[in-house]
C-alpha cells in the first residue's frame, strides 16, 4: 500500500488574514449556518417530514461509518493468483512492529520456489496501535491494512487474535458472547 | 621458530602504520580498523583473489589490485577510499547479483550474508542486467546438517576450499563453467564429516544454510553470548545464539544454535558438528524442581532439602561409618564447581570414595583438529584440585563391588547418569544404598531412582570457567536464566557444606 507524496507549498499570508478578524468573522458565518441548518432540518422533522436528515454530521452508529481512501483498519492477508497465502514469513512486519502484536511462525513451503511460509501468523488486535508499519515493510505485499472493519471490540481478551485463516479471510471470525 | 617477520612502514589511506614485511594488505587493515570488503580471503582458507572485492588504489600501479594477494613492503602506498575503489566495489558486488536470487525475506542468511551487507554499503542500487537471471538447483540437503542452494552461491570457493584443506574430504567441488558454474557435491559423496558445520559459518551468502536452524528464527532475533563448548575436553570457544525476546519462536527453545568463536590458541575458526549441534538438550527433559521423590514424596525449598540431606548424612555416618559415602562427579564442572566440590566433599565429608574419570559413558571420537576422546570440558580443572592426582577415580566396577559388600551406604551422584552405567545392575546396587542424592541438569535414569533431586543450572545459565586439556583456562558467561529452581553446582555444594557445620568428625570415627 504504497503512498505518493505530493509537495504543495504554502498559500502566501495575505494582510486580510494576518489580520485575522476576517477569518474569525467566516468561521463564525459556518457555525452559525450549520446551526440554522441543523435547527430548520430538525423543526421539519419535528413536523413530520422524515426523508429529511436531521443534522449535517453523520448519525454514527446508527448510519454505517464512512471512512477515508486511505485510512487504516483491520488488517487483511492476501493470497496469490494460486490460492495460496502470499506471505513468505519474512518477519519483516513481526521486526517493525512498535507494539509486538504480531506472532509468525515459518516452517518450509511444498514449492520449491516459495521455500517458506507461515506456519502460524496471529495478530492481537487488542495490542495494534494501527501504525501501518506492517503493510509497509511487507516485501511481498502480503499485509494490507484495509479490510475497512473498524468494529472490532469483543467480551473476551483472546478473541481480539485474529489468526491465519481469519486474515485470510477463509475463516469467518468468531465471537464468544458475553461472559 | 621461524625469525620475527621484519616489521616495514607502509601508507594505508594516506596514515603511515606498520606492518609484518610479506603480511597481506587486507590483513594489515584490518588490524588498523579499515575493513577492505571480501568474500573470498579467509585467513584460514588462503586467497584465490576471485571475488574481486577487496580492491584497492596502489600509487604507480595503472589499475586498482585485489588486497588479499598484495605483500606489504617498505614504501607502499595504498587507499581503499578512492573513488576509482568505490566504483570497481560497486562494479563487482553487481556482477556478483546478475544471477544472485534477491530473495532475502525467506533467505536464512539475512541479516548476517555479507552480500546484503557490502551490497547496503557499496552497492550500486539499479542494476544494469536487463536479462533473466540464470536460475540453478535450490534447497538441496546434502548432509546431515547443511543445506545448499546453487543459486544464491557467489563461488567463493570458501566451502571447497575448506573441505580441501581443513577436513581433508573433499566432498564439494566447483562443476560446470562460466556463468553456469555452480557448487555442488563429488559424485556419491554427501557432506557428513565431522566438521561439516563450519560451512555454514564461512559461506558468506545464503548458498549454504543449517538444516535444523531453517526458518527457526530470524537472526536478527537472537542475543549472542560468549561462552566455552561443554562438550568435549578442547573448550572450544563459542557464541551462545539464543532466542528468549520472542518464545514463539525456534520452536519454544532457547538456545538457537552455536556458532564457533575466533580464539587461535583452542579452536582457531572452527567447531565441530558434536559441539555445534549439541545443545538440544539445554532445552529438554530439564529439572526444576528440588524434590524428595522416595515416599512420603515432596516438593522442598532448598534450606529445607539441604538441611534433611545434611541431617540424613549426619545420621548414616553414625550409624554406619564415615567412609560410606561415595561421590560420582564427571569433569563437567567449571572450576568454581570443583573448589566447591573439594570443600565439601574432601575437607568436609573426608569421602574416600570418588567417580570422575570420564570412561567408559563420557568418551567418544578423538582426531587431529579439534575433537579430543573425553568428552567433558574440564577435567583439568578437577586435576589441578588432587582429582586425578592425588585423589584417584573408582572405576565403575570397583565402586559396583565395593556396594555389593555393603561398606557404601550412600551415593552423592553429580550429573551422570550412573544407572544407565550400571544397566540391570544398577537396580540392586540402589536397594542396597540408604541415601542417594542426584545434583544435575536432566531427568535421566538416575534422577528417577534418587531418594533426593536437585536441580542444577546447565552451562549457559551460570558463569565460570573451564580448564581444557591443554592447560588453557577459558571463562564462560551466563546466557540465560536457570530452569525453575535450578542453582549452580558450586553454590548447592556451599549450602550443603554450611549445613554440615560442625561435622568434621574425629579420625577416629573415620577409621
Amino acid at each position: 500500500m504504497a503512498v505518493t507524496v505530493r509537495a504543495v507549498s504554502r498559500p502566501a499570508r495575505s494582510l486580510r488574514v494576518q489580520i485575522y478578524l476576517w477569518e474569525v468573522w467566516k468561521g463564525l458565518l459556518v457555525t452559525f449556518r450549520h446551526l440554522f441548518v441543523n435547527l430548520c432540518r430538525h423543526l421539519l422533522r419535528g413536523l413530520g417530514l422524515r426523508v429529511v436528515p436531521g443534522a449535517v454530521t453523520i448519525q454514527y452508529p446508527d448510519d454505517p461509518a464512512m471512512l477515508g481512501r486511505r485510512a487504516r483498519t483491520r488488517h487483511r492477508l492476501l493470497k496469490r493468483p494460486d490460492g495460496e497465502p502470499r506471505c513468505t514469513a519474512c518477519m519483516l512486519c513481526e521486526t517493525i512492529c512498535p507494539a509486538k502484536c504480531i506472532r509468525i511462525t515459518a516452517e518450509e513451503s511444498p514449492d520449491v520456489m516459495v521455500e517458506k511460509r507461515a506456519k502460524t501468523f496471529d495478530i492481537d488486535l487488542g495490542l495494534c496501535v494501527f501504525c501501518g508499519y506492517c503493510a509497509e515493510a511487507c516485501p511481498v505485499d502480503a499485509i494490507h491494512m484495509d479490510a475497512n472493519e473498524v468494529e472490532l471490540s469483543v467480551f473476551r481478551r483472546q478473541d481480539m487474535i485474529w489468526s491465519l485463516p481469519e486474515l485470510l479471510g477463509d475463516k469467518k471470525k468468531e465471537i464468544a458472547p458475553p461472559a | 621458530m621461524k625469525p620475527e617477520p621484519k616489521r616495514v612502514k607502509f601508507k594505508l589511506n594516506g596514515r603511515e602504520i606498520e606492518a609484518a614485511e610479506g603480511s597481506l594488505v587486507i590483513d594489515a587493515a584490518r588490524e588498523q580498523g579499515v575493513e577492505i570488503p571480501h568474500y573470498c580471503y579467509h585467513p584460514a582458507l588462503g586467497n584465490p583473489g576471485n571475488c574481486r572485492l577487496c580492491i584497492v588504489d596502489v600509487e604507480g600501479a595503472p589499475k586498482p589490485m585485489v588486497s588479499c594477494r598484495l605483500p606489504v613492503k617498505e614504501g607502499l602506498a595504498v587507499r581503499s577510499d578512492t573513488e576509482a575503489v568505490k566504483r570497481a566495489q560497486a562494479s563487482s558486488l553487481e556482477l556478483h547479483l546478475i544471477n544472485h536470487p534477491l530473495d532475502c525475506p525467506v533467505c536464512d542468511q539475512a541479516g548476517e550474508c555479507g552480500l546484503q551487507d557490502f551490497y547496503m554499503k557499496f552497492g550500486r542500487y539499479e542494476s544494469q542486467m536487463r536479462e533473466d537471471k540464470l536460475h540453478k538447483r535450490k534447497r538441496t540437503v546434502i548432509g546431515p546438517h547443511v543445506v545448499l542452494d546453487q543459486e544464491r552461491c557467489v563461488l567463493c570457493t570458501r566451502c571447497t576450499r575448506f573441505t580441501e584443506q581443513v577436513s581433508e574430504t573433499h566432498e564439494l567441488g566447483i562443476f560446470g563453467r562460466g556463468h553456469k558454474e555452480y557448487i555442488d557435491l563429488a559424485p556419491g559423496k554427501r557432506l557428513d564429516n565431522p566438521y561439516s558445520g563450519n560451512v555454514i559459518d564461512i559461506c558468506p551468502v545464503g548458498a549454504l544454510t543449517e538444516l535444523d536452524f531453517r526458518f527457526k528464527v530470524r537472526v536478527w532475533y537472537l542475543d549472542m553470548t560468549d561462552s566455552v563448548c561443554p562438550n568435549c575436553a578442547r573448550g572450544c570457544s563459542i557464541s551462545v545464539h539464543a532466542n528468549t525476546k520472542r518464545p514463539w519462536h525456534n520452536d519454544g527453545r532457547r538456545v538457537a544454535r552455536i556458532k564457533p568463536r575466533y580464539n587461535p590458541q583452542v579452536n582457531g575458526y572452527w567447531l565441530c558438528d558434536e559441539g555445534r549441534f549439541g545443545f538440544k538438550h539445554l532445552d529438554e527433559n530439564r529439572l526444576g524442581r528440588v524434590m524428595r521423590l522416595k515416599s512420603p514424596r515432596k516438593e522442598f525449598g532448598w534450606d529445607a532439602a539441604l538441611g534433611e540431606i545434611a541431617g540424613e548424612i549426619r545420621r548414616l555416618s553414625g550409624d554406619r561409618g564415615g567412609k560410606g559415602l561415595a561421590v560420582i562427579a564427571s569433569g563437567a564442572l567449571s572450576n568454581k564447581d570443583w573448589t566447591a566440590f573439594k570443600g565439601l566433599f574432601v575437607d568436609t565429608l573426608k569421602v574416600k570414595h570418588f567417580l570422575f574419570g570420564p570412561e567408559p559413558d563420557q568418551i567418544g571420537e578423538q582426531d587431529e583438529l579439534l575433537r579430543r576422546r573425553e568428552k567433558v570440558p574440564n577435567l583439568q580443572g578437577g586435576e589441578a584440585l588432587g582429582f586425578g592426582g592425588s585423589i584417584k577415580s573408582e572405576s565403575w566396577e570397583s565402586l559396583a563391588r565395593e556396594i555389593e559388600s555393603d561398606r557404601i551406604w550412600g551415593l552423592y551422584i553429580v550429573d551422570r547418569d550412573a544407572a544407565q552405567v550400571w544397566g540391570e545392575r544398577g537396580r540392586k546396587l540402589w536397594d542396597r544404598l540408604s541415601l542417594v542424592v542426584y545434583q544435575g541438569i536432566h531427568k535421566d535414569k538416575s534422577s528417577e531412582l534418587a531418594h533426593y533431586r536437585l536441580p542444577a543450572t546447565a552451562y549457559v545459565e551460570e558463569e565460570g570457567h573451564f580448564t581444557n586439556f591443554e592447560g588453557v583456562v577459558q571463562g564462560y558467561r551466563k546466557a540465560l536464566e536457570p530452569v525453575g529452581q535450578a542453582r549452580p553446582d558450586w553454590m548447592i555444594f556451599s549450602a550443603l557444606r554450611e549445613k554440615l557445620a560442625g561435622f568434621p568428625v574425629s579420625e577416629a570415627a573415620l577409621s
